[in-house]
């Protein structure tokens, strides 16, 4: 067992994981999608991607490009939060909050292509 | 073409090691972040208040950097100060630690090294202007190489020795050198040289060792067949292997010295054109030589001695060899052991009788030591000196043997002539089937035009592109003769100071033509003579009014009012 490609894959996974937490629910109920959660997976897809950083393998760069893809989706998804709540001081309506947790749901699809490139490459590498 | 080959990773090297501190400081400040989200803070109310993330990556932003910008949006209470603390000291760390790498990294020595490969490599694929490379900065690549940069042309260097490099990079170069560090024989090393760039016009492999340059040699022309290769051997078989796979020019030193050596004793005029044609100018004119025929000394039995020694029998000589190895060397059994350099040897050699002393071993010191000893001996003997390295070069012409066979200056010679005029080879294999009277008349017509420095040569295009005006005054219908274009612009009554040496015209090559000889449009003329009538003939072909002047002796009028009022055309 090696333990950097436990980081690694743990990393990728928790990214996945915590991005589902926070997708999950009504899509237009604030209080079913919490900042706590959407903080969370932006800094564990951050994390993942610098772990991606300077891998050579083909499914390296595919594996760095779907993590960069989170991460604009969750950025842009913190971004119309933080505008909407502190640039124009109004509460979370369900339109916004449907738009966030949208954008969330394509970081979602990202992690996912991660995930399953990972288990893929894991399969080819065993045999 | 084939595809490019990839750079070295040295993008990917940063990333890497940039991995741990950047992963570092994302979890320095989402522990900070989350601290300051979780922590109640406290209005001057007494009431609670929570920070959002948005104020909380505000303040922690700011805090790493500049600390100090006050406490916002409302003052702190004593357990968030205490996690201010906290992340002050947590970010701050973080950050000196990614900042640390990241200095580290670029002043390590091996990555900014591989930085300025990469850099190199990069501008020689960006290269947009035509470039030659040239493997091996020896002492005959350096010359090449200046020559090359001397007249505007683009040139890329290999070189293994990286002190050797260094000296390119800082050296004068009018047009700069880029320098590429590593093994020639490399094929990928090739490429990222340009090998395969569509710009490289040739490959020059000057490398000392001949199976490196074979190599050099192979793998252009498999790489890039079209590509024009010269390169330089000092052995027989090893330049007929090179020849096989179509090697354009195959430069032999040695080989051309002993049949240069040769040419001396049947036809001196003959020796002197080849000698004065594969000089470059600037250099002074080399006088003419007349070696006696009768017992020769040599001393060295090496690949330039074992050829010496043939083309001296060949030309009706007795020769005893002298040489430290005779039994390694293969040399001939009545061959002398020693190294030459003792009035002894010398002696025992048969001195006496001698007529000429030639010392080719490959120690400078041991050649000048064999030339002084025989001349102290006998003054009035014929003395051939093998010169190694350049710098030797005022202790050889204090010594003063009548030839000097400088091995570097001769490739360099070669390669250059080779390079800018293609046509003097084509002259020299034709001219030296001729009889001797004729190379003698060639020679005096030749001495006497550029008196005291070797000739440059030339050729005329007489195309649209180089000669404009040549081909309006053909399509106007005048007729111009060779003699024409030898005048001075300023005077045609004066002869410029050059000879043409033959005339192109598709395949047919016409050797000395005559100065009556009416021109076509798409001959090519083989000249030499001084630089100076070089210049002044290729503006002439350029200008129209001074093609018209050199014609038919008018100058033509440049102002349309007189031309109107003389009624003249042009």
């Amino acid at each position: 067992m090696n333990m950097e490609k436990v980081v690694f894959a743990f990393f990728i996974l928790l990214a996945l994981t915590l991005n589902f937490g926070f997708f999950l629910g009504d899509i237009d109920d604030p209080s079913q999608h919490h900042a706590f959660e959407l903080f969370a997976a932006l800094v564990v897809s951050l994390i993942a991607t610098v772990m991606k950083l300077g891998d050579r393998t083909p499914v390296g760069s595919v594996l760095l490009a779907a993590s960069l893809v989170a991460d604009l989706q969750l950025f842009a998804a913190a971004v119309v939060w933080a505008v909407v709540t502190v640039g124009f001081g109004e509460t979370l309506t369900p339109g916004v909050t449907s738009s966030i947790v949208s954008l969330s749901g394509g970081a979602l699809l990202a992690n996912v292509v991660s995930v399953v490139l990972l288990i893929m490459e894991t399969f080819v590498a065993r045999r | 073409m084939s595809p490019r080959p990839a750079l070295p990773g040295v993008y990917l090297v940063v990333l890497r090691r940039l991995r741990v501190p950047l992963i570092l400081l994302i979890g320095a400040y989402a522990l900070s972040i989350t601290g300051f989200v979780l922590i109640p803070g406290t209005r001057a109310d007494g009431s609670t208040w929570h920070m959002g993330f948005f104020h909380a990556f505000y303040f922690v932003s700011y805090m790493g950097s500049t600390i100090g910008f006050g406490e916002l949006p409302h003052p702190f209470n004593g357990p968030q100060r205490l996690w201010t603390l906290f992340s002050i000291y947590a970010t701050v760390i973080s950050w000196l630690y990614a900042i640390g790498t990241m200095i580290s990294l670029v002043q390590d020595r091996g990555f900014a090294l591989a930085l300025a490969r990469n850099r190199v490599i990069g501008r020689i694929r960006r290269l947009r202007e035509p470039f030659y490379l040239v493997c091996g900065y020896g002492e005959a690549g350096k010359v090449v190489t200046r020559f090359l940069s001397e007249i505007g042309e683009r040139v890329v260097v290999v070189e293994r020795d990286s002190a050797t490099v260094n000296e390119l990079i800082l050296g004068d170069l009018p047009v700069e050198a880029l320098a590429l560090h590593g093994d020639a024989a490399d094929p990928t090393l090739l490429q990222h040289a340009g090998l395969t760039h569509p710009r490289c016009t040739g490959v020059i492999a000057v490398i000392g060792d001949d199976q490196e340059n074979l190599k050099i040699a192979i793998t252009s022309k498999l790489l890039n067949p079209g590509l024009k290769v010269i390169g330089r051997v000092s052995e027989r078989d090893t330049a007929d292997n090179m020849r096989s796979f179509g090697t354009d020019h195959v430069v032999n030193p040695f080989y051309t010295f002993a049949w240069h050596f040769a040419l001396a004793f049947s036809s001196p005029g003959l020796h002197l054109l080849n000698d004065w044609l594969s000089q470059t100018d600037y250099q002074a004119l080399n006088e003419p030589v007349f070696p006696p025929r009768g017992l020769w000394i040599l001393c060295g039995y090496g690949r330039l001695g074992k050829m010496l020694h043939t083309k001296l029998l060949e030309q009706d000589n007795n020769v005893v060899v002298i040489e430290l190895n005779p039994k390694q060397t293969g040399a001939p059994a009545d061959a002398i052991t020693g190294r030459g350099t003792e009035a002894v040897t010398l002696r025992e050699a048969g001195i006496a009788n001698a007529v000429g002393v030639i010392a080719v071993t490959d120690n400078d010191a041991n050649n000048l030591s064999i030339i002084m000893t025989a001349k102290q001996l006998r003054a009035d003997l014929f003395t051939v000196a093998r010169q190694n390295q350049n710098r030797n070069a005022a202790l050889f012409k204090t010594a003063d043997p009548h030839i000097v066979f400088n091995q570097n200056r001769l490739i360099a010679n070669q390669i250059i002539n080779l390079l800018t005029t293609p046509l003097t080879n084509e002259f020299l294999r034709r001219a030296n089937k001729q009889e001797p009277e004729w190379a003698n008349e060639m020679v005096s017509r030749i001495g006497a035009s550029v008196e005291n420095y070797a000739p440059l040569s030339w050729v005329l295009d007489l195309d649209v592109i180089s000669a404009p005006a040549f081909a309006q005054a053909i399509r106007r219908g005048h007729e111009v003769r060779l003699g024409q274009l030898c005048r001075k612009p300023t005077n045609r009554k004066a002869r410029l100071a050059c000879v043409p040496l033959m005339l192109a015209r598709g395949d047919e090559m016409t050797l000395a033509p005559d100065d009556s000889t009416v021109l076509k449009f798409g001959d090519r003329v083989l000249f030499c003579g001084r630089r100076s009538a070089r210049n002044r003939m290729l503006s002439a072909v350029y200008s129209n009014d001074i093609m018209i002047y050199l014609i038919t002796g008018r100058h033509r009028i440049v102002s349309p009012v007189w031309r109107r009022l003389t009624g003249t055309e042009h």
